[in-house]
């Protein structure tokens, strides 16, 4: 049976798995806490404790998509609106009651080493088992000095978190914020300040979308608006590049706990798989609750148990060495489009958008009859379309009509409407694949190209050589 | 023309609440999500009138209510209508390419009333041409829907032309023959109301019957089109058939959807198993006859009414008496009826008396639902229109008969279809009237 444990992430936290919950709402108390451990949450990082602000209302939007509530989620609200004693006395209860799981302190004060250092050794008797640097709130803070106003400079962040180590006991981890041009440096910074582990990302500048009848962008604070920090599904390939690019730099790599738009065990696993020692959830349990922790804990284990894994670190990292840089990947592989004609069910997504998005390669014409050649040679998708909108079609009346209507041929779809793909003109660019709304239907199969494998950087070194 | 004609009548609402709800706005939004929005969409070419589906259901899901309505009516412009009584588990729905996937298809013909019936909330018109674009005028004889598509097509391109309905309201079947649980009478007339805001002039209760009548037509207007529909209902040709619980189908739906028939009890026979006669059955339940037997002379696989209609008549409780035939009506006192029957069976492709299987059943209504004639009486008068197997020739794709001035289309071209076809039909003559007419002036 798999152990989906973490021991000793950044030197010394333990927690009985690795989802944690990011410091946030859902961290906002004791009490919340606590039945977020029943739940089942691994970890919690303890939403902002500093200097008590006061908030706006509203304070959350969000983007829809396609008829799906919150693709994305924006947020303007600030750090903790309760006092530091408040949320001490309250983390002192949750770790005698909750020994085993993971309470981390979220901080953020203002920019002087004796602040920073009243605000760790006050936390660290409350008896959190860490501590995360806020550098990453984009709003509100920021215009304080504090939050992405420290994780857009190096130099100060590296200042603050040596300013903690000075005194830390617990390991140190610096939230690091993606609104910046290369979070790698902010990474470094961090890691030369002697920080134990990062966090990443925090969420990134956004406006989520602007009222057509109010014309006043979301949230509405009174008829204005300002930029807030978007996170949720949304932000997820984003965040894994951010994870990718930190640690594969020998430099700015520490124990990294995973976040942006984590809500199931599947994107927990990715992150893992690109190194992270843990995640963190947030916007996902804003949406659904706790609960969604049950799912992603006993998803995890029956993924590690189909694939033979014991441990977290029996796979942690092993996607990692797979992210390169394009120039090292292989010019002479080739894959074309398949289409299982069992399996198409006619909607011809592929046919427009490899037309009109792609390389004109997919044809309706295994009844007319395949031209190839010169992509010209096919009748347009337009012309397609007026076709049939000028052909004569009646309702089918009779049981005789009625049984032909819609009968199709050798496979379930009429052979007509079964795209034909021209091997040799398709790239493999994958888009046919994408758009197909049938699981399996188009695949992409290697074609040997009798060609041994060349990257651009070795064809172009190869070409300096031959120039010289 | 007005809906004064038709009694706001609360018993007849509540006995024929619509078969369908509409879709919640939202519902609407989520539904038009689902769309995967097709290349050459199956259900745009399922549909004779090729309305652009996922081009008004992505307007639905857009919010572009309007565009999403004006793309319908563009292609249909009885969209409402047909959105309304199209089976589209033949049509759109049924060409769904869901379907393949084993999943629900895209409701279509929900999502094509939502948008219609935002159109009609909003109170928008549909655009037409400067009137007298095209110097033409057409009149268009019948006022169902083929003459209306006709109509309105002219219009809309800046054409004149006139509907000439023998009774007192326009419309057709859609106004007085399809059941009001799908389409109330007063939801056809106010969509006749919109087409003659497009210009089309109307001429109600105007029987043309005779060939003077003809003439003076072919005096006035430059070309006539032929939306006659089909004729009277078939009679069933046995004794007793003048007896007077006997009504036909769409006489009585005719009747009650005007008013004129309130109420029924007791047992009530319908003879037949199509479309019509599963509409007269349903509304013989939902008048208040206790029994509702369909007679039908052949089996249950050979009925012709779609499948879904004949669940809704079971749903409705009819019960079904398969390869019986009725033989003679008798009269009882208090207006009872009794009807004769035999049992039959297929012998060589010919219809079998079954010996001693005679039974009469008591009842106190008999409905003929055997389809209906053709309406050969004028057909006769009218020089170089060819009439054969009582519909009339057209082109396929003009609508044109052997009288270059005459065009004809809908049910009285293609033997009894739908709404929809007899829609295409008449649109399809407008275009080739303008088109010839263009020539003509070219």
């Amino acid at each position: 049976m798999p152990d989906i444990g973490v021991r000793n992430f950044a030197g010394k936290i333990n927690s009985p798995n690795p989802f944690w919950l990011a410091s946030a709402p859902p961290t906002n108390t004791g009490e919340m806490i606590m039945r977020a451990f029943d739940a089942g949450w691994g970890g919690a990082v303890w939403k902002t404790i500093g200097e008590p602000i006061t908030n706006v209302s509203s304070r959350y939007s969000a983007t829809d998509w396609n008829g799906q509530r919150i693709m994305g989620f924006n947020n303007i609200e600030l750090i903790s609106d309760r006092t530091v004693e408040q949320n001490l006395r309250e983390m002192a209860e949750v770790k005698k009651r909750y020994p085993k799981n993971a309470v981390i302190a979220s901080l953020m004060v203002a920019s002087t080493r004796e602040a920073w250092h009243e605000i760790v050794t006050r936390t660290e008797d409350a008896g959190a088992d860490g501590l995360e640097l806020n550098f990453g709130c984009p709003h509100g803070m920021s215009e304080r000095g504090m939050g992405s106003a420290v994780g857009q400079v190096p130099e100060y962040a590296e200042m603050i978190t040596a300013w903690v180590k000075e005194k830390a006991q617990t390991p140190v981890l610096v939230k690091l914020t993606p609104n910046i041009s290369d979070i790698r440096t902010v990474a470094r910074a961090a890691k030369r300040g002697g920080a134990d582990g990062l966090s990443a990302i925090n969420t990134i500048n956004s406006i989520t979308g602007i009222d057509l009848d109010t014309f006043v962008p979301r949230p509405n604070v009174d008829g204005k608006s300002s930029h807030g920090g978007y996170c949720g599904p949304a932000v997820k390939p984003i965040a894994l590049n951010m994870v990718q690019q930190i640690l594969a730099d020998q430099e700015a790599a520490l124990p990294l706990s995973g976040i942006g738009g984590i809500g199931t065990w599947r994107d927990a696993a990715e992150f893992l798989l690109l190194g992270c020692g843990t995640v963190q959830v947030c916007t996902a349990v804003m949406h659904y609750g706790y609960r969604i922790v049950e799912d992603m804990a006993e998803g995890l284990d029956n993924w590690m148990r189909e694939k033979g894994f014991k441990t977290l670190e029996d796979f942690r990292g092993l996607s990692l060495n797979r992210v390169t840089e394009w120039k090292h990947l292989n010019l002479n592989y080739k894959i074309v489009a398949h289409v299982d004609e069992q399996k198409c069910i006619g909607c011809d997504l592929c046919h427009i958008a490899c037309w009109d998005g792609a390389h004109q390669c997919i044809h309706l014409d295994r009844v007319t009859g395949p031209v190839d050649g010169h992509v010209e040679l096919h009748p347009i998708p337009a012309g397609k379309e007026t076709e049939s909108r000028t052909s004569i079609a009646e309702t089918p009346v009779t049981r005789k009509e009625r049984a032909t209507a819609f009968a199709s041929g050798p496979y379930p779809t009429p052979l007509e409407r079964i795209p034909r793909v021209d091997e040799t003109e398709c790239v493999g660019c994958n888009l046919c694949s994408l758009v197909c709304p049938v699981d399996g239907c188009i695949t992409m199969v290697q074609v040997d190209t009798g060609l041994k494998p060349e990257t651009w950087d070795e064809r172009t070194r190869g070409a300096a050589c031959g120039a010289e | 023309m007005s809906t004064a004609a038709l009694p706001d009548d609360e018993q007849l609402r509540a006995r024929f609440g619509e078969l369908k709800p509409r879709l919640a706005a939202q519902a609407a939004v989520i539904e038009a999500d689902r769309c995967l929005n097709c290349f050459d969409a199956p259900c745009t070419a399922a549909c004779p009138t090729h309305i652009d589906v996922p081009g008004f259901i992505k307007r639905i899901a857009s919010g572009n209510l309007r565009g999403s309505a004006l793309r319908i009516l563009d292609a249909n412009i009885l969209g409402a209508s047909c959105a309304r009584v199209c089976p589209v588990d033949v049509l759109c729905e049924g060409a769904c390419v869901l379907n393949r996937q084993n999943r629900k298809p895209i409701q279509i013909g929900q999502l094509q009333r939502h948008a219609m019936d935002a159109f009609w909330a909003s109170g928008e018109r549909v655009q037409t041409a400067a009137p007298g674009t095209h110097k033409l005028r057409v009149a268009c004889i019948g006022g169902g829907p083929a003459s209306l598509a006709c109509a309105a097509e002219l219009c809309r391109q800046g054409a004149q032309a006139t509907v000439i309905e023998r009774r007192d309201l326009p419309g057709g079947l859609n106004t007085y023959g399809v059941a009001e649980y799908k389409l109330r009478a007063a939801d056809s007339v106010r969509e006749v109301e919109m087409i003659r805001h497009l210009g089309v002039e109307f001429r109600c209760g105007v029987d043309v019957s005779t060939a003077a009548a003809l003439e003076a037509l072919e005096a006035e207007f430059d070309c006539i089109f032929l939306g006659l529909g089909l004729g009277a209902m078939q009679r069933l040709n046995i004794p007793g058939e003048e007896a007077d619980g006997v009504m036909n189908a769409l006489e009585l739906i005719a009747a009650y959807k005007t008013g004129h028939l309130r109420e029924l009890h007791g047992t009530v026979v319908v003879v037949g198993a199509g479309n019509t006669a599963i509409d007269a059955a349903n509304a013989a339940r939902r008048l208040g006859a206790s029994t509702v037997y369909m007679v039908y002379r052949r089996s249950e696989s050979e009925m012709s009414a779609f499948d879904f209609e004949y669940e809704h008549a079971k749903q409705e409780g009819v019960q079904f008496l398969w390869n019986r035939l009725p033989v003679a009506i008798r009269e009882e006192a208090h207006g009872r009826l009794l009807l004769d029957t035999v049992q039959v069976r297929q012998q060589d492709g010919k219809l079998e008396r079954v010996p001693e299987s005679e039974a009469e059943i008591a009842c106190h209504m008999v409905i003929p639902a055997i389809g209906q004639s053709p309406l050969t009486q004028l057909l006769e008068e009218l020089r170089g229109v060819e009439v054969r197997d009582g519909k009339i020739v057209a082109d396929r794709v003009t609508g044109q008969t052997g009288n270059p001035r005459y065009y004809a289309g809908g049910d009285c071209v293609n033997g009894g279809r739908e709404v929809v076809d007899a829609v295409a039909g008449g649109k399809r003559a407008a275009l080739a009237i303008l088109k010839t007419a263009e020539v003509a002036c070219a």
